[in-house]
């Protein structure tokens, strides 16, 4: 059975330890073994904590967001060998936290990409502090809350409830897949927290725009849905979705949806930019709509243009 | 040790038959061929005798934009009409 992995983002003061060090004292994580870049300000008391110097190996494509994190992956296979080898307590599941100013797309390439990770370790559920009372600043933190599968917006007690409203809101157009949790002194129910890696909340409780903001850098980066009416051919599907992930890789932050490719249930597809969870069959659709649906998050395109090019490479299956 | 590519997960013959079918609609528009090759390969042509093989789908996109000298982009108006001829 492969050990779980939550990977915790979020930008410089935003309360990401907060958050781990609290999560860490609930009994069901006790088996945790935790991987940090720094130690900040913030203890975290925890037998099973390392720190790893961030050590990047950049592919032959030149891509950052397919860089591995060589150090990530070296502490992870140490970290197995040891507790196989009974040198450290038995663990049952990893916390990554990354630094404050992070892609974290490197790390979840790591996690599903590296020629040995994968095997061991399977990603559970990315979860992205966003500081309540600051606000997002810069690409990274836009990054962060696109990678996400859970939003946790931290000191909702420091901020005007008019001004917590209005950021929820620009978090739900950014990556309208993940909820949204308000959360004080990194006080939530873990449960809450790791649940929704195979709840694809879509298309959320916003719906997202069909075209995307107009604007330059963040500012522009928007979550659009698309809804299919028929089956998509899964072949054509992968065809064309590799093909967009190279030619548009910088500017797709996040693809997250049910695809209905015939079957009784959808396939589950995540990838944050290059980097693409294997797609997961589901037994059932979470309610009676059954038609494919995908939310897109990024800039430089629309869902007309993404829809008609989608459908247009599901003709050409010899099967379309 | 290798790892599938997601989009060729589980993959038989046929389903690389026809993936191979997709793909060389979609590279004739930009000069370029594909074949299924051993495994989860293929290799890659363009009209000038460049060859290039490749370990899977995600890497065919990589050598096909060098040998192409650009992105080769999914939702250029272009390529969509050429695909709808």
């Amino acid at each position: 059975m492969k050990t779980p992995v939550v990977l915790v983002t979020g930008f410089l003061g935003s309360g990401k330890t907060t958050l781990i060090a609290r999560l860490l004292a609930h009994p069901e994580l006790g088996e945790t073994a935790v991987i940090v870049n720094e130690l900040g300000e913030v203890g975290i008391d925890h037998h099973l904590l390392r720190r790893v110097d961030e050590r990047t190996v950049l592919l032959a494509n030149g891509c950052v967001c397919c860089t591995l994190r060589d150090d990530l992956a070296t502490e992870l296979r140490d970290l197995l060998d040891r507790r196989d080898a009974g040198e450290i307590p038995h663990f049952s599941r990893v916390v990554v936290e990354t630094t404050g100013i992070a892609d974290p797309t490197p790390i979840v390439n790591t996690l599903l990409a590296d020629p040995l990770v994968p095997h061991h370790y399977e990603l559970q559920t990315v979860v992205a502090t966003v500081d309540g009372q600051h606000g997002l600043a810069g690409d990274e933190a836009v990054k962060q809350v696109a990678a996400a599968d859970t939003l946790v917006l931290t000191k909702p007690d420091l901020a005007a409830s008019a001004a917590l409203d209005q950021l929820e809101g620009r978090l739900e157009r950014i990556n309208p897949t993940a909820p949204v949790l308000r959360v004080v002194h990194g006080d939530v129910d873990p449960a809450t927290l790791l649940e929704h890696h195979a709840d694809p909340r879509l298309p959320g409780r916003a719906a997202p725009a069909r075209e995307p903001a107009h604007g330059h850098g963040e500012s522009a980066v928007a979550a659009i849905a698309l809804e299919l009416d028929a089956s998509v051919d899964w072949i054509a599907f992968g065809v064309w979705l590799t093909m967009l992930l190279q030619a548009r890789g910088a500017d797709v932050l996040r693809v997250k949806g049910l695809l209905d490719v015939g079957g009784d249930g959808p396939l589950l597809v995540n990838c944050v930019q290059h980097a693409v969870h294997p797609p997961v069959h589901l037994d059932a659709w979470p309610d009676d709509d059954h038609r494919s649906r995908l939310v897109f998050i990024g800039r430089g395109f629309t869902a007309a243009a993404l829809e008609a090019s989608l459908r247009s490479f599901s003709r050409l299956s010899p099967e379309g | 040790m290798s790892k599938e590519h997601w989009a060729e997960l589980g993959d038989g013959r046929r389903a690389r038959v026809f993936r191979a079918a997709v793909l060389n609609r979609v590279l004739e528009h930009f000069g370029l061929s594909a074949q299924a090759w051993a495994g989860s390969q293929y290799v890659l042509r363009d009209r000038k005798g460049g060859t290039a093989v490749v370990s899977d789908l995600g890497a065919l996109w990589v050598e096909a934009e060098r040998l192409h000298g650009a992105p080769l982009d999914p939702l250029a108006a272009d390529l969509l009409a050429a695909l709808e001829s």
